[in-house]
């Protein structure tokens, strides 16, 4: 932050990098005027786990389990979009229905994730009562999930390929049971977010996001849908199953019928997203073709296809907070992947903070940090160390190398 | 609505908790204590809720049927799986386990499944209980 910007009447919180306030360190630098934000700086680079590194002295099915635990909530998009990856660099073929069961996963990892962070909004404006509300209706989310996969947080159930479990008959009448409470319960917390004043007091008005921003600071998922920005992977790209469903952009005006960009428009805005993805679930039990579940069963069958590949591939999934996005280069020697490149969804949400924390007041900043639901351990891909110290190159610096070296090649 | 969740809470004080009290209903002061109790019979333990079918538990490891192929130790995602050359069979250390039955997919004679045993804490983990050979 510049120097310049402290005057008497202004004065500078820190908060963080560990903070009882924080589930995860991130380091704010607060400019206060009185109760008003006036400016933010955000640091990040305080997690770094050298994941991407660990993956090549791995082959792709050890990379699997070590892509799902970048983020413990999103542990079904990394390995999903790490497949993807893979899929096209090896031009993998995935059977259908396998397809099907994988929109199925992904949905349900949805409604997890978006009915945690609904109870999670309740929390940080003090309505504990709806958090045990929303934890409630989660943990029926888990058992599902459990019951489908064989775990709660860590499923393990992709693959590349496809996917290890299939969907019986026997268990249909348990998912449809599910679902129905999942509906049931969602009439009440739509009733509790929508028309309750607790929430509305705290949420409209807070925390803007202009549409102008939004496109600008390239946010992504209901962060970005929320200030009216159609975009979505799921229809843009159309890839798993998504092609064959019955599905378009959600933005809260289909409820409310305007967009402001606030927080209460993103609690909407993910209220909304659970109601679609009990519908898109509903739909893939309907449409599912039968079929194999794997295009390959034997993995080192599939591990000597994945030696001789020389190429890359991307990876696009729509994790519940947004776009994560994959990359994975074979050097067609080894099985390992050569690079292997993540960009979660968090990343891109952390600039958004700066136009939605300016000119409001101190006791805000948690329910509209919470509004773009972070994920930081996600985010943390590089970490420069020089001297056992963090090494930050700042843009002055930067511009001035890249002139000493036109300099260099000009001798 | 000014208290749309009153109704909720009022239901929610007459109610059972969803909470399984294991192992007991008041945590005990020493767990050890209360275990070996449990194994004497003087005290009572509250079973802790069925595991679904399809769980991931403790690794079941046939022996006999072992080729020693060492397939399972290539794509064991945490190098929880070491060879014993002279007798051609494996060991799996559960400490370093993740649970997640890739080495049951690949093994080619099926001599490896999960089982439903799920209490595996111990304060060393080379102990006996999380060994398997």
């Amino acid at each position: 932050m510049k120097q310049t910007a402290t005057t008497k009447t202004s004065y500078h919180i820190p908060v963080g990098p560990i903070h009882p306030a924080l589930k995860e360190p991130v380091y704010f630098e607060f400019e206060i005027d009185g109760e008003r934000i006036i400016d933010v700086n955000v640091k990040l680079g305080h997690i770094h786990r050298g994941v991407e590194w660990a993956s090549r002295k791995r082959n792709p099915i050890q990379v699997l389990y070590l892509a799902e635990r970048i983020c413990g909530i999103c542990s079904y998009c990394h390995p999903a979009a790490f497949s993807l990856a893979v899929e096209a660099a090896a031009d993998i073929q995935v059977p259908e229905r396998a397809e099907y069961l994988r929109v199925i996963q992904g949905e349900l990892e949805r409604i997890c994730s978006h009915i945690l962070w609904a109870g999670v909004a309740a929390h940080e404006i003090g309505f504990d009562t709806v958090l045990y509300f929303t934890w409630q209706i989660r943990e029926k989310a888990l058992d599902l999930t459990e019951y489908l996969t064989g775990n709660r947080i860590t499923k393990g159930i992709m693959t590349i390929g496809g996917i290890r479990r299939d969907i019986t008959k026997d268990m249909l009448p348990r998912i449809k049971r599910d679902l129905q409470f999942f509906k049931d319960n969602f009439e009440k917390l739509r009733h509790i977010f929508l028309d309750d004043k607790t929430i509305k007091m705290r949420s409209q008005g807070a925390g803007i996001l202009t549409k102008k921003d939004a496109l600008k600071l390239c946010a992504v998922g209901p962060t970005t849908r929320a200030s009216g920005v159609k975009k979505d992977v799921r229809v843009d790209t159309s890839y798993f199953a998504y092609g064959d469903l019955d599905i378009d952009y959600i933005t809260p005006d289909v409820l409310t019928g305007n967009i402001n960009g606030d927080v209460y428009d993103r609690i909407i805005q993910r209220l909304l997203e659970v109601k679609q993805s009990i519908d898109l679930v509903e739909q893939c039990i309907d449409e599912m073709p039968a079929g194999e579940i794997v295009s390959e069963p034997k993995i080192p069958k599939l591990m000597n296809q994945l030696k001789k590949v020389n190429g890359e591939g991307v990876g696009r999934h729509e994790a519940p907070r947004g776009e994560v996005i994959h990359y994975v280069k074979f050097n067609g020697q080894t099985e390992n992947p050569y690079t292997w490149k993540v960009r979660a969804p968090t990343y891109n949400n952390i600039l958004p903070w700066i136009p939605m924390l300016k000119g409001e007041q101190i006791a805000d900043i948690p329910i509209v940090a919470a509004s773009t639901d972070p994920c930081m351990s996600c985010t943390n891909r590089v970490a420069i160390v020089n001297n056992n110290s963090k090494y930050e190159l700042t843009k002055e610096q930067l511009h001035k190398m890249s002139v000493e070296k036109t300099r260099r090649f000009m001798k | 609505m000014r208290f749309s969740m009153l109704p909720s809470v009022f239901v929610q004080m007459f109610k059972k908790p969803w909470t399984n009290k294991f192992p007991a209903k008041y945590a005990p002061s020493n767990t050890t204590q209360f275990l070996a109790d449990v194994g004497e019979g003087k005290a009572e333990i509250v079973p802790p809720i069925q595991t679904p079918k399809g769980f991931r538990g403790k690794i079941k490891y046939d022996k006999e049927k072992c080729t020693g192929c060492q397939l399972c130790i290539k794509y064991c995602p945490c190098e929880a799986i070491e060879f014993k050359p002279k007798e051609k069979k494996i060991k799996i250390f559960l400490a370093r386990c993740c649970f997640c039955s890739q080495c049951n997919d690949v093994c080619p004679t099926n001599c490896l499944t999960m089982g439903d045993e799920f209490l595996l804490a111990d304060a060393d983990p080379y102990s006996k209980d999380l060994i398997v050979e």
